[in-house]
C-alpha cells in the first residue's frame, strides 16, 4: 500500500473521478482545466492506459463546480502531478473493482483474466464480459484505498507512445466551442465601459442617447462600472462606442515613470525575506562576507518590464440568473476558487453559483478571464432568465488584465582560482506575482467588483513565502554551490495590476543566474558548459544539458561574424521539469535586430505520458519566452497604458520565429513533471548568452530591442 | 436602419437583416452560426477572423457586411468539416499543430490562400504569407510543418 497522490488523498471517492458510463464510454473527470495545454489528452491516455480500454472511450470532463473532484487552480504546472497521477492511481483501483466483479460473473480468478478494450475475458478463450455489462450507468461508491498498484510502466501500450491529441479535429475545423461561441435560447451580448485609465474614476456619463440605440436593453450602472446589454453583439458594440464618447473620467498620474522602473522599484517600500531550502522566511539578509579564498567576484543586475499575457482572443464569460442562482461559463483557470470570489463580491451563497469551465483561448497564466466572469456574472443581475455573453474588446484586455510584473534581480558571486564558486548572493526585486480572483476579507481581485459605487476596495497583495511561490520561484540556483544568500524583495503596491504570468519569477530569476553563469565562466576563462557541469551534480540535470549541448553542436560551433549560440538551463522550481535551451542567433550590428535561427531543447519531464504534447508546451515555452526577451514591454504614461492592440504591443510573428528541435528524455517510473513553465527563463538566458557569444556585447535588460542592442555597442 | 442583403457563404444563398455598418464576422457568428472565424482584435491587426472573399484571405472584424454582396465567401467551415477534412486541416491534425486552437481557423484559411496562388511555397514565403497571423501559444513550427505537409499533399 502506497500513499495517495495528493489531489486523490483530498477526494478519494472513485466516483468523482472515473464514471463507466451507460454504454461503451468511459467518463473522467479532472479538476483541471484545459487551456490549450492538452490536458484532456493526457489525462485520457492515462485513464485509457490504467482501465484497458481503448483512448476512443474515453472522454474527459474538465473542471466543473458540479461534479468532479475540486482541485484548485489549473496552475504552477501542476497539472500531470496533482490530476494525472491521481487519475492514474484513481483508474488503477476503479479497473481493479471492475475485475473482482467479473471474476465472480465469470466465475474465475482475477490474476487469470486479461482485459482487451474494456472486454474481460478468461486467459485462454471462452466467456467475456464488458465493462459496460457488468456496471454501466453504476456508481463504484467507495475511496481509493492506495492498495492497487498502477501498471508497471514497462507493460505501458498508450502512455508514452505517439498518438494524437484528442481534440484536434475541432480546433482545425472551428467546430471547437470556445465561451465565445456559445449560443443559448434568448441569450444577450454585453460589453463592458472600463475607465482610460487605472486610476480613473468616472466622473459623468449621459447615457440616455445610448439607451435609445436599438437593441439595448439594459446600461448597468453602478459607481465607476457600466456595463452595457443588447440584443445583439454590434448593438452592444455600438453601444459601447456611444459610452466612450459621452463618458468624463477623471485621471490620474498612478503610474510609474516607464522608463526608469528599476529606480521606481528600488524606492518602493518593500519586504525582505531570506530565502532558504527555497521558502521565504525571516533569516538575515545581511550581505555575506567576503572570502579569503576568492580569485574574483562579480556583480551584475538584471532587469525585466511588465509584460503581458496578450491571449489571442479578449477574455469573455456567459452569465445567468435565474430563480436567485447564477450559473457562470468561463475560461477560469478555476471553477472553485471563483466560485467563492463572486460569492464574496456579489455577496450571496456559493452554493447559489455553479460555474462550468468552457475552452478560451490561451490564457499563459491570470489573464482577464476570471474578471470578465464578473463583469458578466453583475450585468446579467440586471436582466434575470436572459443568458448574457460578455466579451471584452482588445483594448480592454490589453489594458486591464493583470501583467506580469517588472523585476529587478542584483547577482554577485565570488569564484576560486580553479574556478569554482565560493558564494552567490541574489536579490530579487518585484511586485507580486499572486493577486488571483480569491476573497480577500472584505476586499475583491475582480477589477469590476472595486469599480462599483458602494465596491470593494482592490486586494492588496501579500507576500508569499511558501516554496518557490511568485517572486522567489528558481531564485535559488540548482547548482552546488558552498554558500549562498537569496534574498526576496516584496514591493507592496501595484499601481499596475499585476498577476501570475507562466512560470511567474523563474522566467527572470534564472535570465538571471543563466546570463549570471556565462559571464562567471567568461572570467574564470572556463567554458560555460563546462563551468556548468562543475557545479551540477544532478544526473538528470547534466543529461538534458549535455543533450542540449550535443544536438546544438555549441562545443564545436564556429564563430562567423555576427553569430553565435548560447545556452540556459534550469529545474522549474527546483522539482519539476528539467530543461536546457540553446539558441543559436544573428546579430545585425547595423540596426541592432537580434535573429533567432534556431533552437534546441532538451527536457526530462519524468514519465512522458504524451510526447507530442510535451514537445508542444516545451517549444510554445520557448516561442513564447522568446518573444517575451526580444520584443514585449508594456508601455504607458504617467496617466495611461498605451500599449492597447498588437501594433502598440508586438510580439514575435511567424518571420521571426525559429526553428526549433526538441529533445525528449523519458524517465519511465518517475513521476510526471510539470513543464508548460520550463523553458521560459532558460530561452532568455540563452537568447542573452547567444547575443554575447555573437558580438561581445551583454544584454542584462528585457526586451532586448534593436535600440537597446546598438546602444550596448 | 437594417437592410436586407444576400450573401453566398459556404456555396449557398443566405439572406440577413442587419444594420449596414454590421462586420462580416458577426453576421457570419451570430446570424449564420458560423463560429469558427474569431473576433481577435477588431483591428485587422491578428488574422483570428479570416474567411475567403472570392479565394482571398481578408480579414472579416471590420469590413460591414454589405461590402461582401456578390463575392463567395468560404469560411473554415466551408473548407472541410470534422467527417471530411480538408487537406491543409488534415496536415494541421497530423502535426498535431495547435495549442488553444483561437488562432486555428483563420491559420487555415491563411494557407488555404497562400497554397491556392503558390502551390510550393518556401518556408519563406510561408512565413511572409501567414505573417499577419498571430499565436500565443507559440506553435508557429508546427504551423508552418503543415503548411509545407499540406502543399506536398495538394500537389499530388
Amino acid at each position: 500500500m502506497s500513499p495517495l497522490p495528493s489531489s486523490l488523498a483530498r477526494h478519494p471517492e472513485l466516483d468523482l473521478w472515473i464514471r463507466i458510463d451507460p454504454a461503451d464510454t468511459i467518463t473522467l473527470f479532472t479538476g483541471k482545466v484545459e487551456l490549450g495545454q492538452g490536458l484532456r489528452t493526457a489525462i485520457a491516455r492515462i485513464g485509457a492506459e490504467e482501465l484497458d480500454v481503448s483512448l476512443e472511450r474515453i472522454r474527459v470532463a474538465t473542471a466543473d463546480t458540479r461534479c468532479g473532484p475540486n482541485e484548485f487552480f489549473t496552475a504552477g504546472s501542476q497539472s500531470m502531478e496533482d490530476s494525472g497521477a491521481a487519475m492514474r492511481q484513481a483508474s488503477a483501483e476503479a479497473r481493479a473493482h471492475l475485475l473482482a466483479r467479473a471474476a465472480e460473473r465469470l466465475r474465475a480468478r482475477v490474476d487469470d483474466l486479461v482485459v482487451e478494450d474494456g472486454t474481460v475475458s478468461v486467459r485462454g478463450g471462452g466467456a467475456r464480459v464488458t465493462y459496460w455489462q457488468l456496471f454501466g450507468g453504476r456508481r463504484f461508491g467507495c475511496a481509493a484505498t492506495g492498495e492497487v498498484p498502477p501498471k508497471d510502466p514497462g507493460e505501458y501500450r498508450v502512455v508514452g507512445r505517439a498518438a494524437r491529441r484528442v481534440d484536434l479535429v475541432g480546433l482545425v475545423t472551428g467546430t471547437t466551442r470556445y465561451v465565445h461561441d456559445l449560443v443559448q435560447p434568448g441569450m444577450l451580448h454585453a460589453r463592458v465601459l472600463r475607465p482610460p485609465s487605472p486610476g480613473a474614476a468616472l466622473a459623468s456619463l449621459d447615457d440616455m442617447p445610448v439607451r435609445a440605440i436599438p437593441g439595448v436593453v439594459a446600461i448597468v450602472r453602478d459607481g465607476t462600472f457600466v456595463g452595457v446589454v443588447a440584443e445583439r453583439e454590434e448593438q452592444a458594440v455600438r453601444a459601447l462606442c456611444a459610452l466612450r464618447e459621452s463618458a468624463r473620467w477623471r485621471e490620474s498620474e498612478s503610474l510609474p515613470p516607464e522608463d526608469r522602473l528599476s529606480d521606481w522599484l528600488a524606492a518602493r517600500p518593500a519586504r525582505s525575506f531570506r530565502v532558504e531550502g527555497g521558502v521565504a522566511g525571516d533569516g538575515s539578509t545581511e550581505a555575506l562576507p567576503p572570502d579569503p579564498r576568492a580569485a574574483f567576484a562579480l556583480t551584475a543586475t538584471y532587469t525585466r518590464p511588465y509584460q503581458m499575457h496578450a491571449s489571442i482572443g479578449p477574455s469573455a464569460a456567459m452569465a445567468l440568473w435565474r430563480c436567485g442562482a447564477l450559473t457562470v461559463w468561463s475560461h477560469t483557470q478555476g471553477v472553485h476558487p471563483i466560485r467563492a470570489a463572486l460569492a464574496q463580491a456579489l455577496g450571496i451563497a456559493p452554493d447559489a453559483i455553479t460555474v462550468v469551465h468552457v475552452e478560451g483561448p490561451g490564457c499563459y497564466g491570470h489573464n482577464g478571464a476570471d474578471d470578465a466572469a464578473f463583469d458578466a456574472a453583475l450585468i446579467s443581475r440586471s436582466v434575470p432568465e436572459r443568458p448574457v455573453l460578455l466579451k471584452w474588446m482588445r483594448d480592454d484586455e490589453h489594458a486591464w488584465e493583470p501583467y506580469g510584473p517588472a523585476a529587478v534581480v542584483e547577482v554577485a558571486a565570488s569564484v576560486d582560482a580553479s574556478g569554482r564558486i565560493l558564494h552567490w548572493s541574489h536579490d530579487t526585486r518585484s511586485n507580486t506575482h499572486l493577486l488571483r480572483a480569491l476573497p480577500y476579507g472584505d476586499r475583491t481581485g475582480f477589477v469590476g467588483a472595486a469599480h462599483r459605487e458602494a465596491g470593494m476596495p482592490f486586494a492588496r497583495p501579500q507576500p508569499a513565502t511558501f516554496y518557490h511561490a511568485g517572486i522567489h520561484r528558481n531564485a535559488d540556483p540548482l547548482y552546488s554551490i558552498p554558500r549562498r544568500r537569496i534574498v526576496k524583495h516584496f514591493v507592496d503596491d501595484t499601481p499596475l495590476r499585476t498577476s501570475a504570468l507562466r512560470s511567474l519569477g523563474a522566467y527572470v530569476n534564472v535570465f538571471a543566474i543563466e546570463s549570471f553563469m556565462d559571464e562567471l565562466a567568461a572570467a574564470a576563462g572556463a567554458d560555460p558548459v563546462a563551468f556548468r557541469l562543475r557545479h551540477l551534480d544532478d544526473p538528470r540535470a547534466r543529461a538534458v544539458l549535455a543533450a542540449a549541448v550535443e544536438r546544438s553542436g555549441f562545443a564545436h560551433r564556429t564563430h562567423a561574424p555576427g553569430r553565435g549560440t548560447g545556452i540556459g538551463f534550469a529545474r522549474y522550481k527546483n522539482q519539476k521539469a528539467y530543461a536546457a535551451v540553446a539558441v543559436e542567433a544573428r546579430v545585425d550590428r547595423a540596426s541592432g535586430a537580434i535573429a533567432l535561427e534556431r533552437v534546441v531543447i532538451a527536457a526530462d519531464a519524468g514519465q512522458i505520458v504524451d510526447p507530442s504534447g510535451l514537445a508542444n508546451q516545451l517549444e510554445g515555452g520557448v516561442v513564447q519566452s522568446a518573444s517575451w526577451t526580444i520584443k514585449e514591454s508594456v508601455r504607458f504614461d504617467r496617466v495611461r497604458v498605451t500599449s492597447l492592440d498588437w501594433e502598440s504591443y508586438p510580439i514575435l510573428r511567424f518571420p521571426e520565429v525559429p526553428e526549433l528541435e526538441t529533445i525528449l528524455i523519458d524517465r519511465p517510473g518517475e513521476p510526471y513533471l510539470g513543464s508548460g513553465e520550463a523553458a521560459q527563463g532558460p530561452t532568455a538566458a540563452a537568447i542573452a548568452n547567444a547575443v554575447f557569444d555573437a558580438i561581445g556585447v551583454r544584454l542584462r535588460d528585457i526586451p532586448f530591442t534593436p535600440e537597446r542592442v546598438r546602444a550596448a555597442l | 436602419m437594417e437592410e436586407e442583403l444576400e450573401l453566398t457563404v459556404n456555396g449557398r444563398a443566405r439572406r440577413v437583416r442587419v444594420a449596414p455598418d454590421t462586420p462580416l464576422l458577426f453576421v457570419l457568428r451570430n446570424n449564420f452560426g458560423l463560429t469558427g472565424a474569431k473576433f481577435g482584435c477588431g483591428l485587422e491587426q491578428c488574422g483570428a477572423c479570416k474567411v475567403l472573399v472570392d479565394g482571398e484571405a481578408r480579414p472579416t472584424c471590420r469590413a460591414p457586411a454589405p461590402s461582401f454582396v456578390g463575392r463567395t465567401l468560404t469560411t473554415i467551415e466551408g473548407l472541410g468539416t470534422p467527417e471530411h477534412l480538408h487537406p491543409i486541416q488534415q496536415a494541421f491534425v497530423d502535426e498535431e499543430a495547435a495549442q488553444c486552437g483561437f488562432c486555428i481557423p483563420g491559420m487555415v484559411i491563411g494557407a488555404a490562400d497562400l497554397l491556392a496562388r503558390n502551390p510550393d511555397p518556401s518556408d519563406g514565403e510561408i512565413r511572409e504569407a501567414l505573417a499577419i497571423h498571430l499565436c500565443r501559444c507559440g506553435t508557429h513550427a508546427r504551423i508552418l510543418r503543415a503548411v509545407r505537409r499540406a502543399a506536398r499533399a495538394m500537389r499530388r
